[in-house]
């Protein structure tokens, strides 16, 4: 027999699972998946921010894929979109700096300036 | 746990399983496993999402795109194009209710922005085989805080101040009836659910429970609780395996995690239930046969009063409430009385679920606020009537209930508007007719629906019904006389007056409501040998008009009974010959200069 509590415990953790089916609005993670980004590593970078939002429990994210935007040699691209539609771009990503930007950005708000598009010289 | 980065929802409800969504699941769990996507994505099969027209449906989250009419072959694109590369497969996606450029999400799109989804919240969203899924959106949230933070008189006070009106057609008041059965003292008594729907076109109550099954189990547990009951029957059609298959899931998966049984929730409440398979009988959607069904005798009913609530199962105090009465239920004990009542009209409160079918673009599931009109139903959600034809009228409540003129299109839909124009809201099936459609025929239709289903206990109704029937038949063969009519009217108020269920008293509503808006077309069949929408068989003559016929040919070359004569070489206008002739209406349909009259 479950308790109310316990009922409770697989609301949340389930939610955590499935609650993307309603929410549309959340914070979103697009990972740039065409050719070029998966040839430079995009699938492990998917991977390693799904795995880390999981970890760091964080709510509200979605990871999503997206096309090539045509900066190929800057691959794998990332954009997190806010809440109200602000974008912030990573560029040449690894699944280390993926964590910390799951960590940094996600987690703590603050953006990874180091992993952003420098102004080209 | 594994957390997917994407959901992948197909839908499993009976429209789009009999399109195959069954093979695309098989389809893209081998195209995942080949993309080694499987640990990334999840499919999921949900229960109905509404847009049965444009089926097999299948929904990809986060984005919320959906894709129609998916095929097999269709499943390697979506995943290489879609999971693996995030572009979205555009030839795919609903085309006539388009969403604005960029915008993908379901929710945006002309057949969802006007509804309320309240009774189907959760169809289309959950996965109803699992518990979980409900639970995660708040399921059984509701019976814990029945149980645990209220009493039974609140349930029924929350129940009655929501406004909640019986779905299944009737109208009463739920909470009335909970109280009624609440007063009675008895120590057995009995909540049930009816499942048996049975008005031609009609699926609303197969989609909640193939949908969002636990849904009815929490209500039904919740309404034992406030009315003292400890046992409960689903009363569904053997014709639904899907929803039985799935609602006897949810029904062993509650009792695993305790929520049905001894000592729920650990307050002491004991509630089980079970599920009984009708054979089909239309007349066992009337509450007192269904309860005689239950107890295993023959399907007819009985006198009331007693009314169930005093004396129903087994003589005990029982209380039916239909699938979408009850799917509401955990939403009001949630959310209060005062968001239930927010929503509709005066008298009329919440949302309402219609089977839309007929002549109409998109067939489907729609819930709405009641209030809502007509026309937003049928031409801002389902898209209107196709091929540019001219919306004639709409049916209501099925064989019992009546028709909605172009008139009146712009009625607010409620129980008391309805009832005014001579429809009624019935369970929800809105059968939509177009210019093509003989109003005589479809009350014969409906007729010979009643006639078939007469459980034959009341005299009025086993053979009036008949007699009817046989004079709307012999209207439609040309062969009626004025004075059909009156005996139509007369025959319609006896059966009315002396049948003893709703099944009787309501068979002749569809023959009363079309003479009452299209009387005219009555006459035009009796008088004029006419049928006015060019329908009726008998009283159609096919004929080529000489001046417009250019000689193509098609007519004759696609008639099947070769009764079509002329010369495409010589230039000879073609002619129809009556005695062969079948009025099939290919030549009509086929003629590309409309030189054919009927």
């Amino acid at each position: 027999m479950k308790t109310l509590a316990e009922l409770e415990e697989i609301r949340k953790k389930t939610f955590d699972e499935i609650g993307m089916r309603t929410n549309t609005d959340s914070i979103r993670v697009v990972v740039g998946m065409a050719t070029c980004g998966i040839a430079a590593g995009a699938r492990e970078v998917m991977n390693a921010f799904v795995s880390e939002i999981q970890k760091r429990d964080i709510h509200d994210v979605n990871v999503s894929a997206t096309g090539c935007v045509g900066v190929c040699r800057l691959e794998p691209l990332v954009d997190v979109i806010d809440k109200n539609g602000k974008k912030v771009t990573y560029v040449n990503m690894t699944p280390e700096r993926a964590a910390k930007v799951v960590l940094e950005h996600l987690a703590n708000g603050k953006i990874c300036l180091d992993y952003t598009l420098k102004e080209e010289k | 746990m594994q957390l997917f980065r994407s959901h992948v929802l197909v839908c499993g409800g009976t429209g789009c399983t009999s399109s195959n969504s069954e093979d695309l699941i098989i389809e893209l769990n081998k195209s995942l496993e080949k993309n080694e996507l499987d640990k990334e994505i999840k499919i999921v099969q949900t229960g109905c999402f509404g847009l049965c027209e444009e089926g097999p449906i299948m929904v990809v989250y986060p984005e919320g795109t959906m894709y129609c009419k998916v095929d097999v072959k269709d499943i390697e694109e979506i995943v290489q194009e879609h999971l693996l590369k995030g572009r979205i497969v555009s030839r795919l996606l609903e085309q006539r209710n388009a969403v604005a450029e960029g915008e993908y999400a379901i929710e945006k799109s002309g057949f969802f922005k006007k509804q309320l989804r309240v009774a189907l919240r959760n169809c289309g969203i959950i996965n109803p085989e699992l518990i979980d899924e409900y639970i995660a959106f708040n399921g059984y949230k509701a019976l814990g805080k029945a149980l645990t933070e209220m009493t039974p008189m609140d349930v029924i006070k929350t129940v009655k101040n929501s406004g909640l009106r019986g779905r299944g057609g009737g109208g009463f008041p739920t909470g009335t009836k909970w109280g009624f059965a609440a007063q009675q003292d008895n120590e057995q008594k009995y909540v049930c659910c009816n499942a048996d729907e049975g008005d031609p076109g009609a699926f609303m109550d197969r989609s909640v429970l193939e949908g969002d099954p636990h849904s009815i189990i929490e209500a039904m547990a919740i309404a034992g609780y406030a009315i003292g009951a400890n046992y409960g029957f689903i009363y569904v059609r053997a014709e639904y395996p899907i929803a039985v298959k799935r609602l006897q899931i949810a029904i062993d998966q509650a009792k695993e995690y305790g929520l049905l049984g001894d000592n729920i929730l650990d307050t002491g409440f004991k509630f089980d239930l079970e599920i009984r398979l009708g054979a089909g009988a239309f007349v066992c959607g009337e509450e007192t046969a269904l309860m005689t069904s239950i107890e295993g005798k023959r399907g007819e009913p009985r006198v009331r009063p007693p009314f169930p609530a005093v004396k129903g199962l087994w003589q005990k105090p029982t209380i039916l409430n239909n699938v979408e009465t009850l799917a509401n239920i955990p939403v009001i004990m949630l959310k209060g009385s005062e968001w239930f009542a927010s929503m509709g009209t005066e008298k009329s409160k919440g949302t309402k679920v219609f089977a839309v079918g007929g002549k109409i673009n998109n067939t489907g599931l729609v819930e709405i606020p009641m209030g809502t009109t007509l026309r937003e139903v049928i031409y801002d959600i389902g898209g209107g009537i196709p091929d540019g034809k001219k919306f004639k009228a709409a049916q209501t409540g099925g064989p019992s209930g009546g028709c909605i003129p172009a008139s009146h299109i712009d009625t607010p839909i409620d129980y008391e508007t309805l009832i005014e124009l001579g429809a009624m809201m019935g369970s929800g099936g809105l059968i939509v007719m177009d210019e093509d459609t003989c109003m005589v025929d479809i009350a014969k239709f409906f007729l010979e629906f009643t006639v078939d289903e007469s459980c034959g206990k009341c005299n009025p109704c086993r053979l009036g019904t008949r007699r009817m029937m046989e004079i709307l038949d012999k209207i439609t063969k040309g062969k009626g006389k004025m004075s059909d009519i009156d005996e139509l009217e007369t025959l319609a108020r006896d059966i009315k007056a002396s049948s003893l269920c709703a099944l009787g008293q309501t068979a002749p509503n569809p023959v009363l409501s079309t003479l009452r808006y299209f009387r005219d077309e009555y006459e035009a069949h009796i008088r004029d040998h006419k049928c006015p929408a060019g329908y009726c068989k008998s009283l159609l003559a096919y004929a080529v008009i000489e001046d417009k016929c250019i000689s193509c040919g098609k007519c004759a070359k696609n008639c099947p009974v070769s009764a079509i004569s002329g010369s495409k070489k010589e230039k000879i206008p073609f002619v129809i010959d009556q005695d062969i002739c079948i009025k099939c209406n290919v030549c009509f349909e086929k003629c590309p200069v409309d030189a054919i009259t009927k």
